[in-house]
């Protein structure tokens, strides 16, 4: 963001506005009556955002409800809610875990880059270059990870397929188009990767100068600088950073559902299967009516308490560190 | 290594030559290519096995010169270095991707007519070439920007008077707690899923409705407005926490009420850091694609009455020319409108990030210098 702080203000500015700036009704100063109105108007709008999320919670719940003791065989594939939620629930997780481990090293790389490593007259449109890959909607990303990525990593599914084939996870034959679960965790990863990088390089950036110059001044190298007084003091940062990309990872949709050939649940990462919450309901939703529709919420329902407690634990662990770091965001 | 080229002087003894990185960058790019061409050659094979070479040897050779701890002091560097090149690889290719499929298609029939008409059977006489291609977004590009419009009438006003509540009127016990526990919900808010948003304003409108397929704009907008007041209010929250109090107390002074203080004294001062944050804001929802999926349904002709039928955003278009081609045997020419609207959603996406950067320079308070 920009932060435009006027430092200086003029003390001499106010009367002259006040004659050309009355109200329409009362004087320029306004009465006791409207004060209390326009507080009241804004304690009104906060408490629409607590009727906003109490709603999301109730007409999740209203509409969801008809799937409780509904009868096992009413349920799309005929096995109760349970077995119809699970393997989307899995699938939402390993695809979320996958893009983690690929963001998170790169995210903090790129953070470190731009608050330590990079000219410092680079530093500045390095971050706006990131900030354009955060711009960047999911549906074009969805579009360019199934006609641009998929297709160019088949040969490396097959390579794995070939030598790393015993273990279950790349067990094959590898898909041929690449439309799997892996390839959609690597879209996933790089939308979550700007998240990452943007809040753990605000709390690099953060970090005490006194402490980095008195490191540096004992004779450590860089690294060692980095890493006995950046890593230690943004920890929180870094953790709750990857927990909001977490949280962002967990709930995207359309960038899965471009990109993944869905199915049941397979523990290949490189053959088709695995489908997530967000992007069962996305396929299905539009079509469906009665039944169908109230099942799918209730999967709506069931991420929508999943992001929830990722999203408050991240929060949490911001709040618990903030007095001590300085790290508020 | 054996002829140093540079002057010995004693300050730079013992440490590795400048050329260093160039002399091992050369040798991973052949050593690269011939590990590549025993697997069966590729550009990006080649590319990742020097890639891997270089961060390898490079340290490894500084290690051998200068002593360990230099050595991985130089291994993190490259690592680093590496991780900002490999994330500027997707955001190369997405905007060279979507440049060079999107400009072929990019006309004004793109820009100015809307799928109404247009069937599998015109598509295929335009890839038979007997006929241009028909067909374009103007209907998206409308429903996008009524969609928006509304989400935007919505959010602003309630995410503006919110924050101000948050700054100027959370200084009481009670009023206190209240805001606590509204930036913490606030906070909630920032992280619910695109998806759930869009079930949400289904759920409520199907609710009030009572009609299980209640598809129109409006609904949209409600499910875009719950994501963006998050964003507004937090925004603008940060922008009227750096107003600095001298300029409240000095019309406090003057015996001016609060309200009166806050509209024409606060808002006016923080204006510029607002309107680029609502800006920002807009430009985050503009490109959601999974909550107008499940609100507003999809059509192919013009309809920009948020209130009554459904309705295409220029995401929809793109997934929906993706997913299913208007003419199933020649699904290039679907796929080249796709793109085309693609490009035209970045455009709109980037303009709104420029225009956002451009108030915040230029309506900047003046700072009294």
């Amino acid at each position: 963001m920009t932060q435009t702080a006027p430092t200086k203000p003029e003390m001499g500015e106010e009367p002259e506005d006040r004659p050309a700036a009355p109200g329409p009704s009362a004087g320029p100063a306004g009465s006791p009556k409207q004060d209390a109105t326009f507080s009241g108007l804004a304690l009104a709008a906060s408490l629409v955002i607590l009727v906003v999320l109490a709603g999301v919670a109730l007409f999740l719940c209203l509409q969801a409800w008809p799937v409780v003791g509904a009868p096992a065989d009413e349920f799309y594939g005929g096995e109760g809610f349970l077995s119809y939620i699970w393997p989307l629930v899995a699938g939402t997780l390993i695809a979320a875990a996958i893009a983690l481990v690929i963001a998170t090293p790169i995210g903090v790389g790129v953070a470190l880059y731009i608050s330590h490593y990079a000219p410092r007259r680079l530093a500045k449109p390095v971050g706006y270059v990131i900030d354009l890959l955060a711009a960047i909607p999911s549906i074009i990303f969805g579009a360019w990870g199934a006609s641009v990525l998929a297709p160019r990593v088949v040969p490396l599914y097959d390579w794995l397929a070939q030598y790393l084939g015993f273990l279950p996870i790349f067990a094959g034959p590898a898909s041929a188009t690449g439309k799997t679960i892996l390839t959609a965790s690597v879209v996933l990863g790089i939308m979550i990767l700007p998240i990452i990088t943007s809040m753990s390089r605000e709390i690099f950036q953060q970090t005490p100068v006194l402490q980095q110059e008195a490191a540096l001044g004992l004779g450590a190298t860089r690294w060692e600088m980095v890493r006995m007084t950046v890593f230690p003091f943004a920890r929180a940062g870094i953790i709750s950073s990857v927990m909001l990309g977490l949280g962002r990872a967990l709930g995207e949709t359309m960038a899965v559902t471009l990109v993944l050939s869905g199915g049941p649940f397979n523990p290949s990462l490189i053959q088709s299967g695995n489908q997530t919450v967000a992007s069962e309901i996305a396929l299905n939703f539009p079509e469906a009516y009665g039944f169908r529709m109230n099942e799918l919420i209730a999967a709506g329902l069931v991420l929508f308490l999943i992001t929830l407690v990722v999203n408050m634990l991240a929060r949490l662990i911001v709040n618990r560190y903030k007095e001590f770091s300085g790290a508020n965001s | 290594m054996s002829t140093a080229t540079f002057k010995k002087s004693s300050l730079v003894s013992g440490q590795a030559p400048r050329w260093l990185p160039v002399a091992v960058g050369a040798g991973a790019l052949i050593l690269g290519a011939a590990l590549a061409a025993l697997v069966g050659f590729g550009i990006a094979l080649w590319a990742v096995f020097a890639g891997v070479l270089f961060v390898l040897a490079g340290p490894a050779a500084v290690g051998a010169i200068e002593g360990r701890r230099k050595g991985v002091d130089a291994f993190a560097r490259y690592l680093v270095y590496g991780a900002f090149l490999l994330a500027l690889i997707p955001l190369v290719s997405v905007v060279w991707t979507v440049l060079s499929r999107g400009l072929p298609g990019l006309d004004l029939n793109m820009l100015l007519t809307s799928m109404g008409g247009v069937t599998g059977a015109t598509d295929n006489a335009a890839a038979a070439g007997e006929t241009p291609v028909y067909g374009g977004a103007y209907h998206a590009i409308v429903g996008t920007l009524v969609v928006t419009f509304w989400a935007t009438l919505m959010s602003v006003p309630v995410g503006l008077l919110t924050a101000i509540f948050l700054v100027e009127y959370s200084g009481g016990r009670v009023s206190g707690a209240i805001a606590r526990i509204i930036t913490f919900l606030v906070d909630v808010m920032t992280g619910i899923p695109s998806i759930v948003a869009g079930l949400f304003a289904a759920a409520l409108f199907v609710q009030i409705f009572d009609d299980p397929s209640m598809r129109m704009g409006f609904i949209a907008s409600v499910a875009l407005s719950v994501l963006m007041i998050p964003t507004v209010v937090r925004n603008a929250e940060e922008m009227l926490r750096i107003v600095p109090n001298e300029l409240r107390e000095a019309s406090y002074a003057l015996g001016v009420r609060k309200w009166r203080t806050i509209t024409k004294v606060v808002i006016p001062t923080a204006i510029s850091g607002i309107s680029s944050g609502v800006t920002l804001a807009i430009a985050r929802v503009i490109g959601e694609t999974a909550p107008i999926l499940v609100t507003a349904g999809f059509v192919t002709t013009i309809n920009a009455n948020a209130f009554s039928g459904w309705m295409t955003t220029l995401p929809t278009y793109i997934y929906y020319q993706i997913i299913t081609p208007t003419s199933p045997t020649n699904p290039g020419i679907s796929e080249g409108r796709a793109w085309s609207a693609a490009l035209i959603l970045i455009v709109i996406v980037m303009v709104l990030n420029l225009i956002a950067r451009l108030i915040a320079k230029v309506f900047a308070p003046k700072t009294g210098r």
